[in-house]
């Protein structure tokens, strides 16, 4: 019986050990801080993962620059967003967004070739439409972007779809029979860091908009009638902030008082504007296109591919490490756009009937 | 004063580990010895430290003095001692009057010829605190992730570290260290209550013993520990508690930089998953 005992005790230890030795990390420890001495507030690299997030986020190299010749609209037919660019500069951009986005397939990803200006291929109508997004988050989101800006490339990275993106999950409520009513949770994602918490939390955030705040702002219950399961959802959405930007929660806030905003870091402020922007893109830009998706391009439950943090900052607190990437490509700052080329909804072709379905499926807490 | 006849007889010379005879008297109850005279200078210095240090800070407001660890910039050297410096004496001022203490206990333990499972047990607590204000500063190589000291922003230290980590619950020695927090005071109110219950029977009826004790637990779960097993059991079980409190500290940051929940993710790619979804 001891030895029995001590032969299991003995098998256990080093299950244990075996365990401990291939999971975990070790030393040496990068330290960033991000609140004052003794507040706790900072964040931990190992040198391995910086490595690793440095290797796959930096900018490619841009084209020399161009800004010769007429205006875009002279030289080709049907441009609708870049028209006022120069030639020069719009053949320039037109490369790039091949280098970025369809490098393996060339111009043809989205041109008809002998016949540039037709419309005829979703690509292009689904790449005119994302011109215009890139233009609208240089211009209209640098509360968000400030002087980094994105392009084709701080989501698409090479390839014609971008790889960091987000279907509408379960709907929430559909429990079945004498079965605990589903709640999306418990559905390991690496987005909310493999926990048990809901694993859809972008659609009630970044394309309906729910409320995020759910903590009381007294110190005893004064009619604060958050739930759990909303809690848990705006925690979930907050793991996917810190998988997205690679930090941890002391990146943006003291959780002595999570929302003081006296307390908290600068980035939160960041963060905070990039809400209204997700939104404003997921709805505006991404879901009147689903129905010029192909199918096996959409979610399992046949919505379009939408935008989280994650899209853009893929692990990165800056996409791309803050390269200026955008800088270098004017047209994307919306130099030379035609004057409502951002605000303009996209002009549907009649054949492609507008899907708004998706809008009124999410996710309620 | 405070000393019952029956004391004086084992109040026996000897049995110091330094000093000799030099120190070895009582001070009205207490014991001092050698250690007893740096437990009382460490502590008493570093108690004063601390006051300094209020006196140099914003607040006498006891709640909210708070005297910091050096910024994580200093790495593992010497702060000024406006700036972490003094942090950096009372630190070792606390683990000069804690080791004092203990090796106190082993004096008296020694003198009466008991086992040292007292000082033992109470270095569990050092080897707690020695684990977070310096084994794990060490293998991060900053005496600024360690904790300030403050009753307020030692906490707020506690809730900012944890949040470091995403959800520190997912801890695995965290979860460990919780559980025997709770079987340890469960098994406490286990053994109190029937101890209770046997001293004090309805009225009229005598005092009851061990073997009741032993008999009732027979009757309620088939199994008995013992009078001498139940402490036994106690002390493992609290002091696993404080080291798995101190294993659960020590790996968060030396040993794992990201959420916690992310380290099950070996858990979740086990092939025994293969075909469930």
């Amino acid at each position: 019986m001891r030895t029995a005992l001590s032969g299991v005790a003995l098998l256990g230890a080093f299950a244990i050990s075996l365990v401990a030795v291939l999971t975990f990390t070790r030393p040496p420890i990068n330290i960033v801080a991000t609140g004052n001495p003794g507040t706790g507030m900072q964040l931990n690299y190992v040198p391995k993962q910086v490595a690793a997030a440095l290797a796959i986020n930096h900018a490619p190299a841009a084209l020399p620059p161009i800004d010769a010749g007429p205006p875009a609209s002279t030289v080709y037919k049907n441009v609708q967003v870049l028209g006022n660019v120069s030639s020069g500069a719009f053949t320039r951009l037109m490369v790039s967004m091949t280098n970025w986005v369809a490098p393996q397939q060339g111009c043809n990803y989205c041109h008809v070739a002998g016949n540039f200006a037709s419309d005829s291929k979703y690509t292009k109508v689904i790449a005119r439409r994302m011109l215009q997004m890139t233009i609208a988050v240089n211009t209209k989101y640098t509360n968000h972007v400030g002087n980094v800006g994105v392009t084709c490339y701080t989501c698409h990275r090479g390839a014609p779809l971008p790889s960091q993106v987000w279907f509408t999950g379960i709907t929430p409520g559909s429990g079945a029979g004498l079965l605990e009513t589903n709640m999306g949770k418990n559905l390991p994602a690496l987005a909310i860091n493999n926990s048990s918490l809901p694993s859809d939390p972008f659609t009630p955030f970044l394309l309906n908009h729910e409320k995020i705040r759910d903590q009381g702002t007294t110190a005893l219950p004064s009619g604060n009638t958050q739930s759990i399961k909303q809690t848990d959802w705006t925690y979930a959405l907050m793991m996917h902030y810190s998988q997205a930007l690679g930090v941890n929660c002391a990146f943006c806030h003291n959780s002595q008082a999570f929302s003081d905003w006296s307390e908290s870091t600068p980035q939160r402020l960041t963060a905070f504007y990039a809400e209204a922007m997700l939104r404003d893109l997921n709805a505006n830009y991404m879901v009147p296109l689903t129905s010029i998706f192909p199918a096996n391009q959409r979610g399992p439950t046949g919505d379009v591919a939408k935008i989280n943090c994650a899209t853009c900052h893929q692990g990165v607190y800056k996409p791309l490490f803050g390269a200026a990437m955008a800088a270098q490509f004017p047209p994307l700052l919306g130099v030379g756009a035609t004057a409502t080329a951002a605000a303009t909804p996209m002009v549907m072709p009649s054949t492609m009937p507008m899907s708004s379905s998706s809008t009124t499926d999410g996710a309620k807490p | 004063m405070a000393m019952l006849t029956f004391e004086k007889k084992y109040r026996v010379p000897g049995g110091t580990l330094l000093g000799g005879d030099l120190f070895d008297y009582w001070v009205g109850p207490f014991y001092v010895g050698f250690f007893g005279i740096t437990a009382a200078f460490f502590s008493i210095l570093g108690t004063a430290l601390i006051i300094y240090g209020a006196s140099q800070g914003t607040t006498w407001n006891i709640w909210q003095i708070n005297i910091v660890p050096p910024d994580v910039s200093y790495g593992l050297g010497f702060a000024p001692m406006a700036k972490g410096g003094l942090w950096q004496v009372i630190t070792i001022c606390a683990l000069g009057a804690f080791v004092s203490w203990a090796l106190r206990e082993v004096e008296i333990s020694r003198k009466l010829g008991i086992g040292l499972h007292v000082p033992f047990a109470f270095s569990f607590a050092i080897f707690a605190y020695f684990s977070l204000e310096v084994i794990r500063p060490i293998l991060m190589g900053a005496w600024g992730v360690a904790f300030p000291y403050g009753i307020m922003s030692h906490l707020d230290w506690v809730s900012n570290t944890g949040y470091q980590y995403l959800n520190f619950e997912y801890n695995p020695a965290h979860m460990i260290a919780v559980t025997l927090f709770f079987t340890t005071t469960f098994a406490l109110a286990l053994h109190g209550s029937l101890v209770l219950s046997a001293l004090n029977p309805a009225q009229g009826e005598e005092v009851k013993t061990a073997e009741h004790e032993d008999t009732f637990f027979r009757d309620f779960i088939g199994y008995s520990i013992g009078t001498l097993g139940i402490h036994r059991l106690g002390l493992f079980l609290a002091l696993a508690a404080v080291f798995f409190s101190a294993v659960c500290i020590i790996i968060s940051g030396p040993f794992w930089t990201a959420g916690w929940p992310e380290w099950w993710s070996w858990w979740l790619n086990m092939p025994i998953w293969s075909g469930v979804h």
